[in-house]
């Protein structure tokens, strides 16, 4: 398959983004792309803002998605969508998790957690989901990477059984059902 | 086009492939982001001897005693684990190996990890060691495998470097089946391993010959590969730097080195010659391109990319093309940095600190987070164990008083790592210094690996599990106490009657990871808020201020109970009761 796409996937440290990207990458690669993957690990797993990064197509060199290039946006968390905005290209789609969590700034109440964070897509195709409360809906509120990426899958050329395949081989077989019930969901979102 | 029967690995995953693959025997490491999971997943083969040393030193010496005795050995650490372990390294330049040994060492460049941002090839040339720097997975795999092949052919160590953004990518790799690799006989060789200064004479000269031999092969590896293109632009370089130039630059000339150390000079020179404007594409510091100019050949480089951070397309369209650097969001939002978790039991010995108004010398692991605001309770972080010789010093300078408001603080690991020596140290020199240990029995940062305190070995089967108390006593310590650090009463009341000591003090502070307590826990509740603040000193990520009030998250609260305990009207209470 020639699917070309550049893609960042952004959260807080231990939401799950890393299970979402590898799900992505495995699907990619079975499905005949070229794909890499770019993870951070150790220090910001602590609740700290997590960024990673899926190039797919034909022949992919650098790991690392360039600056105004994503053509997607696959975000965790309202602020972080918002911090990782300028990596969206014009006319990228922003698939964001409503969820609000707030940075130690905020709690101790030194700086507000904007009021609109998600103003700075105007003018990309934002699809905005509770997809927490969604995961929690289907059995687990771990699933609402599934959930985002339901509603991602319908923007890319996959087939939804390859998308099955690649989360069968990818989450523990007992979670297996609520997962593909999270991912259904979310594709079904904004059919 | 991917071979559809490849598999996409990590970086560090392909190493310990590669590795296995090989037909590595023995594996020894201490963790350290960006090498651990070289480690980890060399733990999952059966047919590998796997280990967590005490530190890089160790692991070091185990891998080569292990490569000396005739099992293919290896050791992993990041680039600071490097300056742990240089004292058996360098020396093992020189002995050689019989088995091969190769030295993983993963730089962070960004410090996305790390203290700091030293570029590791810098050993390579000090300790004259060949090195070899993969540019994705399916390289991590084949490197690996070529440096066992050079370390046996060559009877030396082989350094295998490694870059954050490529230890922590993930590409595709094609598997193989593991070679059958025979341990070697073990010879007794007094004149190649005992190095003293009549032997190690000898072997000086064995390592510069060794090393002229690999100048010349490196000339013509497959792993030192000129593509040439449009000739007007030839960019030497290596690793991740290669991907961002072929994204940035298609069409330019490359000359991608594999072999990083020694370099291959004939084959720059013939590149050389072959384009108009050459160009040497390096993270950190400028160590190709100084040796490119030595050999009177003109060259840019670090003119143009400068020594800090990490490289990208983007700033080598920047810096090559001339393309505006673009915009980034974001610089006016709340920053979220990482944070002690909620229920962490460290946050119980800093909020016991701040109360008391002390210095703090801090140390390397989860605990260096209590640096950011709002605890901001640590006043210095260096190096693995530097805390208990930093008070020492602090103490030496300032007189012992100084040490009657400080505390050094560091992790168990970290004690077991490189802390013993120190306490051994400050009693013998008759310090009076207190050594706060934070025990909650894992190696927490790194990503919970097991360690001598932990009980339990890095197959997460039983091991003997270090008495700390007992070790402290043995170094001499008196006065030694042991705390829970949700009893936040008790905790400051140990360090407030440490310090006052004129001796070495040392308080265990000993809890479990929060992280890996499963026990189910109860969110605490606040009703009848006053709005005094007083909970907010624990800067737990649970505790929100909303106006003027407080608010537990319930999504967040790991309900240890510290903030029902410094609540001075009782409006805090677990869940349950309330």
């Amino acid at each position: 398959m020639n699917a070309k796409f550049d893609l960042v996937i952004v959260g807080v440290g231990g939401q799950g983004t890393l299970l979402a990207s590898k799900i992505l990458g495995r699907l990619a690669l079975k499905e005949g792309c070229g794909v890499k993957v770019s993870e951070v690990h150790g220090m910001s797993q602590r609740g700290g803002s997590v960024i990673t990064h899926v190039r797919v197509g034909d022949e992919v060199f650098s790991p690392i998605v360039a600056a105004g290039e994503a053509d997607y946006l696959l975000s965790f968390e309202q602020l972080e969508a918002a911090r990782a905005a300028s990596f969206l290209r014009e006319g990228g789609v922003a698939i964001v998790n409503t969820q609000v969590i707030w940075p130690m700034p905020v709690i101790t109440g030194a700086m507000q957690y904007p009021e609109n964070p998600l103003a700075v897509l105007e003018g990309r195709t934002v699809e905005c989901a509770d997809a927490l409360g969604i995961a929690v809906e289907c059995g687990s509120q771990k699933a609402l990477n599934l959930v985002l990426l339901g509603m991602l899958s319908r923007h890319l050329p996959f087939a939804a059984e390859a998308w099955e395949e690649a989360i069968a081989a990818c989450v523990p077989a007992k979670t297996l059902a609520v997962n593909l019930a999270a991912f259904m969901r979310g594709r079904e979102l904004h059919a | 086009m991917a071979n559809k029967a490849a598999q996409l690995m990590l970086g560090n995953e392909a190493v310990a492939r590669g590795a296995w693959e090989a037909g590595l025997h023995v594996a020894a490491s201490y963790p350290g982001t960006p090498s651990t999971e070289v480690t980890e997943f060399l733990s999952k083969y059966p047919e590998i001897n796997c280990q967590w040393a005490a530190n890089e030193k160790v692991a070091s010496e185990v891998a080569f005693g292990a490569a000396m005795a005739g099992g293919r050995a290896i050791t992993c650490m990041k680039h600071v684990g490097v300056n742990v372990a240089a004292d058996p390294i360098f020396t093992a330049a020189y002995t050689g190996v019989n088995a091969g040994l190769v030295i993983v060492c993963a730089d962070d460049p960004a410090m996305h990890s790390s203290q700091n941002e030293q570029d590791s090839r810098y050993y390579a040339r000090a300790a004259h060691i060949p090195m070899l720097e993969p540019a994705d997975s399916q390289e991590c795999k084949d490197f690996t495998k070529l440096a066992y092949e050079l370390s046996e052919e060559l009877d030396t160590p082989v350094f295998l470097r490694l870059t954050t953004r490529i230890a922590h990518q993930r590409s595709a790799v094609e598997l193989c089946e593991r070679a059958d690799v025979p341990v070697r006989e073990y010879k007794k060789d007094a004149m190649k391993y005992v190095m003293m200064p009549a032997m190690a004479r000898k072997r000086h000269p064995v390592v510069e010959n060794r090393e002229n031999v690999l100048s010349q092969k490196a000339n013509t590896m497959d792993v030192n590969r000129v593509e040439m293109r449009d000739a007007s632009v030839g960019i030497i370089t290596s690793g991740a730097c290669y991907q961002y130039v072929r994204e940035a630059m298609p069409q330019a000339s490359t000359l991608k080195l594999g072999l990083v150390y020694p370099l291959p000079m004939d084959l720059i020179a013939e590149f050389a010659g072959k384009v108009e404007r050459l160009i040497v594409i390096e993270e950190l510091e400028g160590l190709i391109e100084t040796d490119v100019k030595a050999a009177g050949i003109a060259c840019e480089g670090k003119n143009l990319t400068g020594v800090q951070g990490e490289l990208s397309v983007e700033k080598l369209r920047h810096v090559l093309l001339g393309a505006d650097m673009p915009a980034v969001s974001g610089a006016d939002l709340p920053v979220r940095p990482p944070v002690l978790c909620p229920g962490c039991p460290h946050r119980g010995v800093f909020y016991g600190i701040n109360r008391l108004g002390l210095n703090v010398m801090g140390d390397i692991g989860c605990y260096t987070l209590a640096a950011l605001a709002p605890l901001s309770a640590i006043d210095a972080c260096l190096c693995m164990g530097a805390s208990i010789g930093m008070a020492g010093g602090a103490e030496r300078a300032q007189g012992k008083d100084f040490s009657r408001h400080t505390v050094a603080v560091l992790g168990d690991s970290t004690f077991i790592h490189s802390g013993i020596t120190s306490l051994i140290d400050a009693v013998y020199n008759q310090e009076t210094i207190t050594v706060i240990i934070l025990d909650n029995r894992i190696t927490g940062m790194t990503g919970h690996q097991q360690n001598p305190a932990s009980g339990m070995d890095i197959h997460n089967q039983p091991a003997p599990q270090l008495n700390i108390e007992k070790l402290v006593e043995s170094c001499g310590v008196k006065d030694i106490a042991i705390v829970d650090p949700f009893d936040l009463k008790a905790t400051e009341k140990a360090i407030k009657d440490a310090v006052a000591r004129e001796e070495v003090s040392v308080i265990i502070a000993r809890r479990p990871c929060a992280l890996l307590d499963k026990t189910p826990k109860t969110p605490y509740v606040i009703d009848g808020c006053k709005g005094c603040g007083a909970c907010m000193k624990l800067s737990c990520p649970a505790i929100e201020r909303h106006g003027k009030l407080v608010v537990i998250n319930p999504a967040l609260c790991n309900g240890c109970g510290m903030c029902e305990q410094v609540c001075p009207f009782k409006a805090i209470k677990c869940g349950k009761e309330a």
